[in-house]
Formats: structure tokens, sequence, C-alpha cells
């Protein structure tokens, strides 16, 4: 029985990483979902959050939104609309992003206007929290 | 006979600059090049994982399960997305896809078809700008820097409209990367997305949420990964494009150059041997008087 799984997340963009890790813990829309070595074949839309893996012991972050996870064969790919590790995101643009979407949320808007106010605030919000936790788990400096 | 050697020299030194600039190009455009490769070998492991899960889930589900999936019995307007590039200077490549695009476009008139056109790039814009086509979006300066986003509103754009019945199918038009030296222009039907159901599927998942769910959520991105992949592929067939032909600019503005300098050289023969003629004339004419 294998003792670990691989690990891996892509974006658009770029391979954000490519671990051996024990633990996969990711936000799927109906939840957050964990994932152990030798799990059953799974699929699941994901949504916008901190996912988390653990590897000798220790917790790493990263912040995830979109796109979607598939776990088999001892191997979790994610594929990620956006995807940043901990240590990558810059806190205080998602803070200034947070003022804005917030400062947005205020004014009269439009049903649309309204939802993407909203999607960058969660955005925001989350990128913040995965920094946060990454921090008190010791895997990222402040 | 003094006045054309000046004519030569100065043509010999316009091509040399032309060359000069010419092989600048070339060297921006391999640089550009190799980003653009970069970009599309990094995208492509991402679309075929979506590809599959796609051709997977839909082989589950029944068509009508997803508006998207939906093919219109009847089908009155047909959208081209036409990917060109912005800048030209890159041989026959823009001329070689809004061909295709208007191949494409008179086909779906001759069978009775409305056909809108969505133009990203100059070029193709301007192209079509002069035929009796409508077009209804165009993005132009766009392709130099270009990220998801840009897939984001165009797929955002085109799942509306078919939503709407203001287009009943969508095809792309763009460069397929092929190798440096080949690029070839492709058409790729993007809506409605259709996907060989492959028989025998892999392996039994559990989904979350419902298949039906999870298809609600990644069609519209599946829509936007084919724009994406239509965007890298001609952003990097533009710079193989222009590579070889600045390449092919470069090696003619040698052969010019040596074509001219031959010429000039004659040229300069021919009037030291006519000034000779003359002071060898004239020393005769006086050593006979």
């Amino acid at each position: 029985m294998a003792r670990t799984l691989k690990l891996e997340i892509v974006t658009p963009d770029r391979k954000v990483l490519s671990e051996e890790v024990e633990y996969v813990a990711a936000p799927g829309v109906e939840g957050e979902f964990g994932v152990l070595p030798n799990h059953i074949p799974f699929l699941s839309a994901l949504g916008v959050g901190s996912l988390y893996y653990k590897k000798d012991g220790r917790r790493f972050y990263v912040f995830v939104a979109g796109g979607f996870a598939e776990v088999g064969q001892n191997k979790v790919s994610i594929l990620a609309e956006l995807a940043e590790k901990a240590e990558e995101i810059d806190v205080e643009r998602a803070r200034k992003a947070l003022e804005r979407a917030q400062q947005r949320l205020q004014e009269q808007a439009d049903r649309e206007a309204y939802a993407r106010a909203r999607a960058s605030l969660a955005k925001a919000l989350h990128r913040m929290r995965c920094r946060e936790s990454a921090v008190q788990a010791g895997t990222c400096k402040m | 006979m003094g006045a054309s050697l000046r004519d030569i020299k100065r043509k010999i030194d316009a091509v040399k600059k032309t060359k000069q600039i010419t092989k600048a190009m070339n060297m921006v455009a391999s640089a550009k090049l190799r980003n653009a490769q970069l970009r599309i070998e990094r995208f492509r492991p991402y679309a075929d994982k979506y590809y599959e899960i796609i051709a997977d889930l839909s082989g589950r589900a029944d068509a009508s399960i997803h508006p998207l999936l939906e093919k219109r019995e009847e089908v009155k307007k047909v959208g081209i997305v036409l990917v060109t590039s912005d800048k030209g200077l890159c041989g026959a490549f823009n001329t070689n896809l809004c061909n295709a695009a208007k191949k494409l476009a008179l086909e779906k008139k001759a069978e009775g078809k409305e056909v809108k056109f969505i133009c990203v790039g100059k070029k193709g814009r301007n192209f079509f700008k002069k035929t009796e086509f409508e077009i209804i979006d165009a993005k132009v300066d766009v392709l130099n820097t270009f990220d998801f986003q840009l897939a984001n509103e165009i797929g955002e754009f085109l799942i509306s409209n078919f939503l709407n019945q203001e287009l009943d199918e969508v095809y792309a038009v763009f460069g397929k990367f092929v190798t440096v030296i080949k690029q070839e222009p492709v058409v790729n039907k993007i809506l409605p997305v259709e996907s060989e159901a492959e028989a025998g599927v892999s392996s039994e998942y559990i989904f979350e949420p419902s298949v039906e769910g999870l298809l609600a959520e990644l069609l519209p991105r599946y829509v936007k990964v084919q724009v994406y992949r239509a965007l890298l592929d001609t952003s990097a067939s533009e710079h193989a494009a222009r590579m070889t032909a600045m390449d092919n600019a470069t090696k003619n503005c040698d052969e010019l150059v040596n074509s001219l300098t031959l010429v000039f050289n004659k040229v300069r023969q021919a009037s030291i041997t006519s000034e000779l003629m003359d002071i060898v004339g004239g020393a005769e004419a006086l050593k006979n008087a």
C-alpha cells in the first residue's frame, strides 16, 4: 500500500506545484474534502478557498479558485482557474481588493456588478485567510 | 557615370540598413516565439485533462442535460471567431487565416445561414470590415500581452450569445502551431460542445456534485479553454511566421547587396576604363601633333 500520493496543481498559465504528499484537503463546491493515499477515483468541482496538504507532518497551504479536482491512482490533479502558494500571495493587494469590493457592495449596483463584487470579495478574503493559516502552521513567514 | 555610381552606392547602403532591421525583427520574433512556445507547453496538459474529463462526463450524460451540448435542429446563425495577429510583416500568415475564414463563411452562407464574425486581432478585423459579413465583436491590440482573462471575456460573450439564440453554432479559425516552419489555419467547432463519447469509460468515479452539476460547472470553462488554446496557438504561429519571413527578408537583402556590389564594381571599372581611354587618346593626339 502506498504511503503517499502525488499532488499536482496546474493553472492555464503554469504548473504551480507537483509533490509527493501524505494528505490533501481541498475546497470542493459542496464543502471541503480530504484525500488520503489509496482513495477511490473521485471528481469534484472546486470552489474558492484554501487547499492544504501534509508533508513530513507539516501543513502547507495553497489558495485555489475554480476548476476541478480529479483523484485517481494515488494522484490528485487540481486544475484550477487560479492557484497561488501561501508564500506567493500578495497580502497587500488582497487587502486593497477586499476594501474595494466592500466599497462596491455598498454602492447601489445592478445584479451583475454585485455578483462580481461578491466574487472578488470572496477571493480576497480567502487569499488572506490562506496566508494566515500558513503562517499559523509555520510553513510561511509573515 | 559618376552620378549613377553614387546612386548605386546609396542603394547598397539602404539595403544594408533594411537588412539590419529585418535581422533585428527576426531576433525579436524568435525570442517571443520561445515564450509563446513555453506557454503552449505549459497549457497543453491542462487542456488535455479538460478534454478528457469533458469527454468522459458527456459520455455518461444525455446531450439534453446541458444547453451548451444541445445541437440546434435548425442552424440559422453561425458565429466565426477569427484569431489573427495585430501586426503584419509575417508573410502570408494573416492572409491564409482570412482566406480560410472567408471560405468557411461563404460555405455557410451558401447553405442559407447568417454569418457573424468575432475578430481577435487587427488584421482579421480590417479584412472583414470590407466584406458583407457582420462583425459583432472585435478585440484588437490584445495579442501582445494576454492571459486567461481574455479567453474568459470572449468565452462569456460566445456563451451568452449562444444561449440567447443569437448564435446557433460557433467556429474558431486560428493558426495552429505545428512546427517553427509550419503553421496552418484550422477550423474548430466550439459550440455546441461536441465530444466523442468514448466507449468503455475508464474508471468509475464518485462525482461531487452530480454529473449534471459538474457539467454545468465545467462546460463553460471548457469553451474558454478552447478559446485560450486558439489564442496561444495563433500567437506562437504569428511569431514563427514572422521569424521565417524576416529570415527570408534578411537573405534577400544579402543577395541584393551582392548583386548590387557586382553592378557597382562593373560600373566603376567601366568608368575607369573610359577615363583611361580618354587619357591614352589624348596622349596619342599630342604625340602626333
